[in-house]
């Protein structure tokens, strides 16, 4: 009796042990999962479902209100590239995307390197080149427009007094995105500089100190050791960029009245011709076609930016850990 | 009620105005929450959808005060975009209409496709209630009345007298309506005579309006009834835009309609005459504050023409039905539309409220104080023709309205431009 009780008793503490070793196995092995899986929960919501549901509509006739035609297979995408405006609008968006990226972090780099120093009332700096971000694109594109108005704006005012010819902003491929570009640079730049100044001042102190010991002078020490370590943040900047340039759609819709891109399209972009195909034309099935598009065309310029950043940086990166081996 | 084309005046971007909507739409619904507690069994609440201005804040109020049941929550959209938006991502979603929706006649041949989704309000009460084709527009092929009418939007000629003596022109409205004459031809001829004068003023704003006045004289620009697109080989759209953009190249301001530059036009005498709808002038008072001499001729080249209007709907997705039927027709009676043009100079599409003496008896203080009730009544009794508008008639004539900007612009030439507008139709299928 006493040693099937005793059997039993250690059976069970056996099984509890199983139990509970089991369970801190599961906690070890699962646990990290479940604590991040709100992030991934809530991207399948909000973005893998809106992404394969539009993927589902390019492949069908789609009405905005009639809702779901008949199932087309891939001709929503030949369709569209056979459209001249789909390329007219590809053109505009990396016009216009160059036109905005490149001179903004070039220039966010400098006013963050400016609000690096030492200066008097550093707060309300950094909160003034943040303030462009604030303001609406849509009050920014009234001010804009203001400017860039093709007979009684303010710089063709100007240039007419000079006796020039006036600049035709609204017909003129080139001069339109030029005042696209600078409606975009006027409310991300305040906004990169912030990002590229926080990742300045994670810069050790200890380096400057010793470069200016050894003689550097700023602009030495900025493209030497600033510009170097900046280079995840970089990385970062250059891909969220990318992705905002390339989805433009407020500057340029603001942009005249009507808001497709011009009587020629000179200033259409890919987000633009999107709207014009689902809101104008009520083709929901053309325009996601379009979207798709546009999803791929990102991450291929994604990919091949993520790879020259990576390049470029790595070899600054490689330059400044030779030269630190040759400081120590 | 149209005070501007469907893809103009977006002042608003798309996403932050469909936000703004589901906000307000959001605040609305609650705030109709209150005030309404009194537990009799008939309690109704209506939402009423409009946009711009109806001039229906006080007739709510009197609506409420006769029908002590009703309560009413208005929400007003900014713009029409803004309005035409919400209306057809919620037909979609088939939930989140207003009881009432108010509707601008350029949506109809859309909505008239889903004519199912909204209630049939035709009865022996409001028969005969409209101009003819005020409600012709809004009945579908089954003959059920969708929309009530609200206003409509009669064109006439305003003018610059100041501009007309300059020119040595007639300055009184009577003989300028003589001078202008009533077809296309001795309207141009009468800008030739007046660019003669040496003014350097253009004779007319942009291509584009005059073409809208030109378009809406045809009664099939660009479709036939039952549907096919006509319009790349319709012999009337090819003549007339030869003969709008040959005028335009010596007469017009070469402006597009509604851009900065059209705006800050009327400061500096960028033209001299514009085709005018009634609603349109509120828009040139408005943007001509602190110039004199504007006047309203009582004619129209080329015969009468209707610019804009809009309309009262009730849709299926609305659980007062019958409720909301009583009041948009309240609302679009002779009485209560002679007060809201009062209120807000939205121009009554109802018979007897065009023959009413309040409105006829009307005058407009910016216009030299031009009896515009009754030179609008006019140019209403002179419509005669209503286009048909298929489903394909707005990117159509979107498109042709790029045509001809382009060659304003010289960008193209016109046969270039023409060749384009071709494709563009082409491509809509």
């Amino acid at each position: 009796m006493t040693t099937a009780a005793a059997v039993e008793l250690n059976a069970r503490s056996i099984r509890r042990i199983a139990l509970s070793h089991k369970l801190s196995r599961w906690d070890v092995r699962f646990s990290p999962y479940l604590y991040v899986s709100p992030f991934f929960i809530l991207f399948g919501i909000v973005g893998l479902f809106p992404l394969l549901y539009t993927a589902w509509v390019s492949v069908h006739d789609w009405n905005l209100i009639g809702g779901q035609g008949d199932f087309v297979g891939l001709e929503n995408f030949a369709t569209v590239l056979a459209q001249p405006y789909f390329w007219t609008s590809l053109r505009n968006t990396f016009s216009i995307f160059l036109l905005s990226s490149v001179p903004q972090v070039v220039a966010a780099i400098a006013i963050a390197a400016v609000l690096d120093f030492n200066l008097r009332g550093k707060t309300f700096w950094r909160m003034g080149v943040l303030l462009p971000y604030v303001v609406a694109p849509v009050a920014v594109a009234l001010i804009f427009n203001d400017l860039f108005g093709d007979r009684y704006g303010l710089i063709n005012s100007g240039i007419m007094s000079l006796g020039l010819e006036p600049i035709r902003w609204h017909v003129d491929v080139l001069p339109s995105h030029i005042a696209i570009a600078t409606m975009v640079n006027f409310r991300w730049t305040g906004y990169n500089a912030l990002i590229f100044l926080a990742a300045m001042q994670a810069v050790p102190r200890d380096y400057y100190e010793a470069a200016i010991i050894d003689g550097a002078n700023r602009l030495r020490t900025f493209w030497s050791i600033t510009v170097p370590l900046l280079r995840p943040i970089i990385i970062f900047v250059i891909l969220t960029s990318t992705i905002g340039g390339l989805q433009i759609f407020d500057e340029a819709r603001m942009f005249d009245q009507a808001g497709q891109g011009g009587a020629n399209r000179q200033w259409q972009t890919l987000t633009l011709y999107i709207y014009e195909l689902g809101w104008g034309q009520r083709n929901f099935g053309r325009a996601s076609a379009v979207a798709w598009l546009l999803f791929l065309i990102i991450i291929l310029i994604a990919v091949v930016n993520f790879l020259i950043t990576r390049r470029i940086a790595g070899s600054a990166d490689r330059k400044l850990r030779i030269r630190a081996k040759g400081v120590s | 009620m149209k005070r501007f084309p469907r893809s103009t005046l977006a002042l608003t971007v798309a996403g932050a105005a469909s936000f703004a909507l589901i906000l307000s739409g959001c605040s609305a619904d609650a705030g109709s929450g209150s005030g309404s507690e009194q537990s009799t069994d008939e309690n109704v609440k209506l939402t009423v959808a409009t946009f711009n201005e109806f001039g229906y804040d006080d007739l709510f109020a009197e609506y409420e005060t006769a029908n002590p049941n009703v309560t009413i929550t208005h929400k007003k959209a900014a713009t029409t975009n803004e309005a035409r938006d919400n209306l057809t991502t919620r037909l979609a979603a088939g939930s989140g209409l207003s009881d009432v929706e108010a509707i601008e006649v350029d949506w109809l041949p859309e909505l008239l496709q889903y004519s199912d989704q909204f209630v049939d309000l035709s009865s022996d009460d409001v028969a005969d209630r409209w101009l003819d084709w005020k409600s012709e527009a809004a009945t579908d092929a089954d003959g059920r009345l969708i929309a009530y009418g609200t206003d409509i939007g009669p064109e006439g000629v305003c003018y610059r007298s100041d501009l007309f003596a300059a020119a040595g022109l007639p300055t009184d409205r009577a003989e300028v309506a003589k001078l202008l004459g009533t077809s296309w031809e001795s309207y141009y001829a009468a800008g030739e005579k007046f660019a003669a004068a040496g003014t350097n003023v253009p004779w007319f704003d942009s291509a584009g309006a005059t073409w809208q006045g030109v378009v809406n004289q045809m009664p099939n620009p660009y479709e036939e009834k039952d549907g096919t697109v006509i319009a790349t080989e319709n012999p009337e759209v090819k003549a007339a835009y030869t003969s709008v953009l040959d005028a335009s190249s010596t007469l017009s301001a070469h402006l597009s309609q509604w851009s900065d530059d059209w705006t800050a036009s009327f400061q500096n005498d960028g033209f001299a005459t514009m085709l005018c709808p009634g609603w349109m002038l509120g828009v040139i008072s408005g943007n001509a504050a602190g110039v004199t001499g504007w006047d309203i001729a009582d004619t129209f080249p080329g015969g009468g023409g209707n610019w804009g209007g809009s309309y009262l709907t009730v849709p299926t997705q609305s659980k007062n039905q019958v409720e909301a039927t009583k009041l948009a027709a309240w609302l679009t009676a002779p009485e209560q539309q002679l007060k809201a043009f009062a209120s807000k100079g939205t121009f009554p599409s109802q018979v007897d409220a065009l023959s009413s003496d309040e409105l006829l008896g009307a005058t407009n203080e910016f216009f030299n104080n031009a009896p515009t009730g009754q030179i609008l009544a006019n140019r209403a009794a002179a419509v005669d023709v209503t286009p048909f508008k298929g489903t394909s008639y707005f990117p159509i004539n979107d498109a042709m309205q790029q045509a001809l900007t382009r060659v304003e612009d010289g960008t193209m030439t016109a046969d270039e431009s023409w060749d384009q507008w071709v494709a563009d139709v082409n491509a809509l299928g």
